[in-house]
Parts: structure tokens; C-alpha cells; sequence
């Protein structure tokens, strides 16, 4: 395989209903950056029916090309004839990088077209950059250019950087809230291309029998610059009340560790950590909650985290920024107060 | 009907991570469990062998030590077990490990192959969608549940605002949430049957059909670990014990000094 024939850096532009996800636009952000570090482009790779419109929104975040591949086949997400698309673009365009969002869609995609290229992918990104391999080796021992992608694992508690220094396009699936958009640039155009693969109906088309969408008010905590967050230390679905006054206070929105979701006093979108939500506001209120790995891992990259728990010896603190041990049914609610009086 | 269930035996992360005294993993002190999302599936073949009389199998890649979670499986009530091990095997990244788990089931029938969505050590939920991939069969991912009807599967599968109720004609690959179900304990007859009576199939790389030695182990790997490192955990910053005036009015001086009111 001739690497050098490789080019470009591919983002895949997932959009539902119709709808595109802000990860499809967080995408071509990083996708952006790794590009200019290569001297190349970013293109975004848009599939589904009657979606061509959409393609124009790309290049308002960021995108140089956008190749398109509308076909009636593609209105609803299967596995195949996805995997049929994205591979076909793969095989004619040929790029050195491919990202894909980590998303339930990404996560089934992703692997699936990575088989079928016959490349390595990496799973649930959280950092990517341009770099030699290996690491340490002397500039004209080690392979200029490379996609270096980090990632944790074991539930958080170590992370890798892997490269794929032999096979194209380097592959990654991106964890959504991570990567940042660029600003929107309203007006701006891409040059569109397109592109018709083969999508012939095979052993492995699925039929969709039926779709039933969640209909509860969804939150999307991800998007909140302040998060005031309870945990099991809150006590009772009720007394949540303290923490619904802080976040209208402050302007905030309220999310939850997982015990809170498990006890059933909040619904499970509104839980943050690695079996939830990675967020990343302004300010992470963390409110009774001890602190466990799972749920740092999807908090610690808070800019500011204030956390408040009676229990001194409460990891949260080993994270916090600025840590206050006492009793959150005293302190909540006279810091609402001042916040209230601090606004008049 | 013959069901096949992909299994791994991983680190228990949840709850028992262990550290070291200067902040890395201990993974010489933590369990060992069959793999939540494995387990689900499991559960699931179980339950259609419950309801059908289906033949289901449990299939590990791994240690030898990996009989133990093959032994669990048929506690619980697989039938037989077939474990995958060769030094040559080592290494392997999700590509290498899903040419050699499609390697092993080319030697197999099979219906239905049930893998876990994604495995707590990695999280990278590669291996299942691949294993399809090279078998040339559907995959349908993140089950909720999973119904047989003739000769096809009906799968809630799981979207983050939804779900979409598919239709698969077998032989399909499904891979499954832990939500899915609550799995059955070990039954003590089951755990002694098991280790007694139980069939464990033991393969090398010599018994895997149609792979390539180029697409094995660590050298067959195209993904490469560049660095790895446990994780260094964000400085703690200040902690203070005051009365709650006090601290409302830490909060306060805080949150002004960093502008955010």
C-alpha cells in the first residue's frame, strides 16, 4: 500500500432526522487543526437522504469540501448501507484520517468500515494530535506525520496515545463534548462533491421495523456552562430542590452522578461520568458527591470545580479546585441566597 | 439453533480499583469478572436456550487462566466452552482480536454470535462489529433486547434519544447492553458439573481457519501504543473547613475573582 497516496483529513458529518449533531461540527474543528499542522484540508463527509442542504452548515464550521452521498437508501441508520458509503468514499478518495464521533452511531459504524478498509481504529478519543513515531526516537528514526491518538481506558483510570503508523486512513472514533467547534462562519462556502458508491443490497441489510423515540424533555448538560451537580449526599429526590434553586441562581443547569440516577431521583441524561455525560463547563458545582472515578472522568476537565462534602476524606477533593468540607443542606441554600442578593 | 457467546474475562474496575503508593494501578490486586456486557449476553442465549432448547456455546480469547470464565459460563448453564489461547495471539489490538475470535468461529455453526457491547478494560466496543465484519454477516449493536422469531432475530437496538425495533434474517452477530437483562447466578450443581464434567475446547493458533499469520497477534496489529500511562490525576486544589457563613462567602469571593459573576 502506497501511504503516501493517502491525503486529507475526513471527518464523518452524522446527521439524524435530517439534523446534524454538534460533534459532526466539533469534528471538523479538530479536524481543522490536525490539517493545518499537515499542510492539507479538512472534508467532511455527509451521508443520508435529502440532505444536501445540510452541506452548507459544514462549511460554515470549518469545512473545505463536504462530499455528499444522498441516497434513499440511507434516510434511516443501518449498519449497511453506511458502512457501504463511508467505506466507498474511503476507497475513492483515500484520506490519511478518518474521525468518526463516538456516538451510538460511530461507535457501530466505525468499527464495521475500519474491518472493511482493512486499518486500525481507535475508540473514544479524547485528545488527537500530529507527531512522530515512536515518541522518543530520533527524528530520522521515527515516521513524520502521524495521527497520535489518546484515549483512556480501564474505566478511566489509565490513558494510551496509539498511533497507526502502517495502514490509511488513520482511524479514530472522537468522544463527543471534547473536541471544540470553530466559531460559526456565517456564509461560508465548500466546494461540494457528489458521490454515488455502490450501495447493492446484500445478506446484510437489516430491516427497520419500528422506531420509538424517547419523548422526555431532554436536557443536554453537555452544552451548560455551569453544572450544579448532586450526588448521593443530597439524600432524597426532593431535597434536589436545593440544588434547582442554586442553578436558577447562578443560571445553571443541574446534573447528577450515577447513585443519583441509580436511586431513581434523576433521570439518567442528566448523569455525568463515564457511564454518562463528559462535561466540561465554566464551573462544576460537585454537591454531596464522594467522587468516585468513574464520575471524575467525566467531570475533570471542568475549568473551575467547587465541591462541597462533609466528608473530608471524600476523593472530589483530590480534583476540586476549591474544596469546602461542611454540611450542603446549610451551605446550599445560603449560597443561593447571596447569589440572589449579589444580583439585586 | 445454536448460539455462540463471545466472553472475556477483565479486570473488575468497577468499585475495586487499586492503586499503588505512588498513584498507579495495582492490577496484580484486582478480581477478576466476566465482562458485565458479556454476561448480559450470555444471560440472554440462556434464555432463549430456556425457551427453545437452543445449544449455546461460550467462546474466550485469552490466558489459559481464561478457563475460569468459560467454567462460570457453563455454571451458569452454556453447554460447552471453547478457549482461544497462543502465545502468537498475544498483543492483539480489536482488529487482531476480531481476526482471530472469526478465525475460531469459521470452525463452528452457528446461528447467533452474542458478543458484549464493549469490554470494561478497553471500552472500545470494536471487536463484535468486527467479528461480523470478517464473517460477512449483519451486526446489530447495543441490544436491549433480543427475540428469536423463525428464522430471523428481532433487536431493540439502543440509539442515544430512541430506539429502533430491526429485523435480521440469521446467521447475525448481536452485541449486547448490560441492561438487557439481570443475569442468573451460578447454581452450586452447575459449579461442580462445571469443573467436573465441563467441556472446555482448548485452540491455538494452528486450529483458526483461513487467517493470515500477518493479521495476528501484536505484529498483526495495525494500531500501535505509542505511550501508555495510568492516569495523573489533577492536582488537588484548596480545601477549607468553615462554618457555612464562612464558606458562602469563600464560594462568593471565588466566583468573583474568577469573573463568573
Amino acid at each position: 500500500m502506497g501511504l503516501e497516496e493517502y491525503k486529507g483529513v475526513f471527518t464523518f458529518a452524522q446527521q439524524v432526522d435530517g439534523e446534524l449533531g454538534s460533534i459532526a461540527f466539533e469534528l471538523i474543528g479538530k479536524g481543522k487543526e490536525l490539517a493545518d499542522d499537515l499542510g492539507t484540508e479538512v472534508t467532511a463527509v455527509l451521508l443520508g437522504s435529502n440532505i444536501r442542504g445540510l452541506a452548507d452548515q459544514l462549511a460554515e464550521y470549518g469545512a473545505d469540501h463536504v462530499i455528499v452521498v444522498d441516497d434513499p437508501k440511507l434516510e434511516t441508520y443501518r449498519t449497511e448501507p453506511y458502512a457501504q458509503a463511508l467505506a466507498g468514499v474511503i476507497n475513492e478518495y483515500k484520506p490519511e484520517i478518518m474521525l468518526v464521533g463516538a456516538t451510538a452511531i460511530g461507535r457501530d459504524l466505525g468499527p464495521t468500515v475500519s474491518a472493511r478498509v482493512k486499518t486500525g481504529l481507535t475508540a473514544d478519543c479524547t485528545s488527537l494530535e500530529i507527531g512522530q513515531f515512536p515518541l522518543n526516537a530520533a527524528p530520522e528514526n521515527a515516521k513524520q506525520n502521524q495521527l497520535l491518538m489518546t484515549r483512556p481506558a480501564f474505566g478511566g483510570n489509565t490513558i494510551a496515545t496509539i498511533a497507526c503508523p502502517d495502514n490509511r486512513p488513520q482511524m479514530a472514533t472522537v468522544r463527543p463534548g471534547v473536541m471544540l467547534k470553530r466559531e460559526r462562519q456565517v456564509g461560508a462556502k465548500a466546494d461540494i462533491i457528489d458521490f454515488k458508491p455502490d450501495l447493492t443490497e446484500n445478506n446484510k441489510y437489516v430491516e427497520i421495523l419500528n422506531i420509538v423515540k424517547d419523548v422526555k424533555e431532554t436536557v443536554n448538560i453537555a452544552d451548560a456552562k455551569i453544572l450544579v451537580s448532586g450526588g448521593r449526599g443530597v439524600g432524597s429526590a426532593e431535597n434536589f430542590k436545593l440544588l434547582d434553586d442554586l442553578a436558577e441562581a447562578i443560571g445553571g443547569t443541574v446534573s447528577c452522578s450515577r447513585a443519583v440516577v441509580d436511586a431513581g431521583w434523576k433521570p439518567k441524561d442528566l448523569q455525568v461520568g463515564q457511564t454518562g455525560q463528559t462535561v466540561r463547563p465554566n464551573v462544576y458545582f460537585a454537591i454531596g458527591i464522594s467522587g468516585a472515578i468513574q464520575h471524575t472522568a467525566g467531570m475533570e476537565e471542568s475549568d473551575i470545580i467547587i465541591a462541597i462534602n462533609k466528608d473530608e476524606t471524600a476523593p472530589i477533593f483530590d480534583v476540586a479546585d476549591y474544596g469546602i468540607v461542611g454540611d450542603l443542606n446549610k451551605i446550599v441554600p445560603a449560597l443561593t441566597e447571596a447569589l440572589k442578593n449579589h444580583a439585586n | 439453533m445454536k448460539i455462540v457467546v463471545c466472553i472475556k474475562q477483565v479486570p473488575d474496575t468497577k468499585g475495586g480499583v487499586q492503586f499503588n503508593p505512588d498513584g498507579t494501578l495495582n492490577r496484580a490486586a484486582m478480581l477478576t469478572i466476566m465482562n458485565p456486557d458479556d454476561k448480559a449476553g450470555l444471560e440472554a442465549a440462556l434464555r432463549i436456550k430456556d425457551a427453545t432448547g437452543a445449544e449455546v456455546t461460550a467462546l474466550t480469547m485469552g490466558l489459559p487462566k481464561a478457563d475460569d470464565v468459560l467454567r462460570e459460563a457453563m455454571a451458569m448453564g452454556a453447554d460447552k466452552g471453547i478457549l482461544v489461547t497462543d502465545r502468537v495471539l498475544g498483543g492483539a489490538d480489536t482488529w487482531a482480536t476480531s481476526t482471530t475470535i472469526a478465525g475460531a468461529l469459521r470452525n463452528i455453526d452457528y446461528d447467533m454470535i452474542i458478543t458484549g457491547r464493549q469490554a470494561i478494560d478497553g471500552d472500545t466496543a470494536q471487536v463484535g462489529p468486527q467479528i461480523a465484519e470478517h464473517l460477512g454477516i449483519p451486526v446489530i449493536s447495543y441490544a436491549e433486547d433480543i427475540k428469536v422469531e423463525g428464522d430471523s432475530v428481532i433487536v431493540k437496538r439502543q440509539y442515544e434519544d430512541r430506539y429502533h425495533e430491526v429485523k435480521a434474517k440469521m446467521p447475525v452477530l448481536v452485541t449486547a447492553l448490560s441492561e438487557l437483562n439481570e443475569p442468573r447466578y451460578m447454581t452450586p450443581g452447575g459449579i461442580f458439573d462445571a469443573y467436573d464434567n465441563g467441556e472446555v475446547t482448548v485452540w491455538g493458533r494452528a486450529d483458526l481457519k483461513d487467517v493470515d499469520d500477518s493479521d495476528l497477534g501484536l505484529k498483526g496489529s495495525p494500531t500501535k501504543i505509542a505511550k501508555a500511562s495510568d492516569k495523573v490525576r489533577k492536582g488537588a486544589g484548596e480545601k477549607v473547613t468553615l462554618d457555612p457563613q464562612e464558606s458562602v462567602e469563600y464560594i462568593m469571593s471565588k466566583l468573583t475573582e474568577k469573573h463568573v459573576i
